[in-house]
């Protein structure tokens, strides 16, 4: 068993964006503060800390979760991907992201990391996913701007050029 | 918002959890998935001493059968059992209340037995667990005891759990030839916490409903067959029996029509799954 008593901190070691990272956290730091303030990653935004809006929502070892909702000492030897990972490369945009900016899906973008790391593990899990499935992940986030119609057509848009180039790869 | 500070205790075996659990007595809480507790923890209104974390504990990652139930290890998360292969043949009322329960997000990491402990009164893994006659597996250092949903939901995010007691599995009663089930949903938005859920289970010649999301805990009746005319009366008592309150979402008036309506309907839906 290990334990890790009260204002103690320990070295937590995870790999982030396929990079092996590690810092130091108490106890009852939640991951979401150990991305933005230890490793320094400030895409993945908080808003809510209560697992309500999804701000701050990231992959899991390939699934989205909420990172307000867990601690950094439970992320030890997970594989994790926030909202840097999706840009194949400097200035450039992934195919979901262009949809986004395309299709108007984001005003203020605050909601815009969750909202994409959602969305992007629907893709790579489901690619043949329709309106219902997308509508479906969009529940788990709260945006206030655009009235969600925008980044449904986004998210179908950008299903639709994936597998166009799946198709064409053939 | 972040939580108040506390041990975090890793356990790698269940007696590990168990002997964690015995020491620290009333101040120590198991975390699972967390999906519950951490919000709680973030807004402080649970501000353990102790955490046990039983994730890392092998001996409760199984979905397994036992006997004519089954069985669900503490640390199996709901994505897990939404995409195990036999859920809908076996378990079929749980596979239609699960997609009802969070988000795609939360499920991901929350567990079953983790939102049977939480006992929130609206919860659609209690209400199934109580419709279907479920029960629950509970161990200390000491024991190990059963306890059937009836008697393990006492009340608002309140359960039969003693100090120093985890669950460490629950049991659910798989599909028996000749039973049918329905299940319905009233909620805000698709995922919040239900203004009123309902499930039913239908024989040829015996029908219940459990309703959730109006009263202190899921609440399980007997009721007169969907084709007897006495139907209508036994739901309009069951409205009045259940406690019904007014709150931010929905009036208690509300919450009895739609233990009427929906009952009604989610009846006959059970009705129609076993013709």
């Amino acid at each position: 068993m290990s334990r890790l008593n009260a204002h103690e901190k320990k070295t937590v070691t995870f790999k982030l964006n396929g990079l092996p990272v590690r810092a130091d956290a108490e106890s009852r730091m939640l991951l979401s503060d150990f991305i933005r303030h230890e490793i320094g990653l400030t895409g993945t935004h908080v808003g809510c800390e209560h697992g309500v809006c999804g701000a701050c929502t990231i992959q899991v070892d390939g699934a989205p979760a909420r990172a307000c909702l867990m601690l950094a000492v439970q992320a030890e030897g997970a594989d994790i991907r926030t909202v840097e990972a999706l840009s194949p490369g400097e200035g450039r945009l992934s195919t979901l992201q262009a949809a986004f900016k395309r299709h108007h899906g984001l005003q203020c973008g605050f909601c815009t990391p969750g909202i994409l790391m959602s969305l992007d593990a629907l893709i790579s899990a489901r690619p043949d996913a329709g309106r219902d499935e997308v509508r479906d992940h969009l529940s788990g986030h709260l945006c206030r701007c655009t009235g969600y119609v925008t980044i449904v057509e986004a998210a179908l848009s950008a299903l639709d050029e994936i597998r166009r180039e799946v198709k064409s790869n053939v | 918002m972040k939580p108040a500070a506390f041990d975090y205790l890793q356990a790698a075996t269940l007696d590990e959890a168990l002997d964690a659990l015995h020491e620290a007595g009333g101040d120590a809480r198991v975390i699972a998935g967390g999906q519950s507790l951490v919000p709680m923890l973030n807004m402080r209104l649970a501000r353990p001493a102790v955490l046990v974390d039983i994730m890392r504990i092998e001996a409760l990652q199984k979905i397994e059968r036992s006997g004519g139930d089954i069985l669900i290890g503490a640390g199996v998360r709901q994505a897990k059992l939404e995409a195990w292969p036999d859920l809908v043949d076996r378990l079929p009322l749980v596979a239609m209340a699960l997609p009802w329960l969070g988000h795609v997000q939360t499920r991901a990491r929350g567990t079953v037995c983790g939102s049977l402990a939480h006992a929130d009164p609206s919860a659609e893994l209690p209400l199934s667990l109580i419709a279907l006659r479920g029960s629950v597996h509970l161990r200390t250092k000491r024991k190990k005891r059963t306890v059937s949903a009836e008697d393990f939901f006492l009340g608002m995010m309140a359960t039969d759990l003693a100090e120093g007691e985890m669950i460490e599995a629950v049991s659910f009663p798989a599909r028996a030839d000749g039973t049918g089930y329905g299940f319905n949903e009233i909620g805000r938005r698709h995922g919040d916490f239900a203004i009123t859920a309902v499930a039913a289970v239908m024989t040829e010649h015996s029908a219940s409903i459990a309703i959730a999301g109006v009263d202190d805990r899921p609440r399980r009746f007997d009721v007169p067959l969907p084709g007897n005319s006495g139907l209508d009366d036994a739901l309009n008592e069951i409205a009045w029996d259940l406690n019904a309150r007014d709150d931010i979402h929905a009036s208690a008036r509300y919450r009895r029509e739609l233990v009427r309506r929906l009952g009604r309907r989610t009846i006959e839906e059970a009705a129609a799954c076993l013709a």
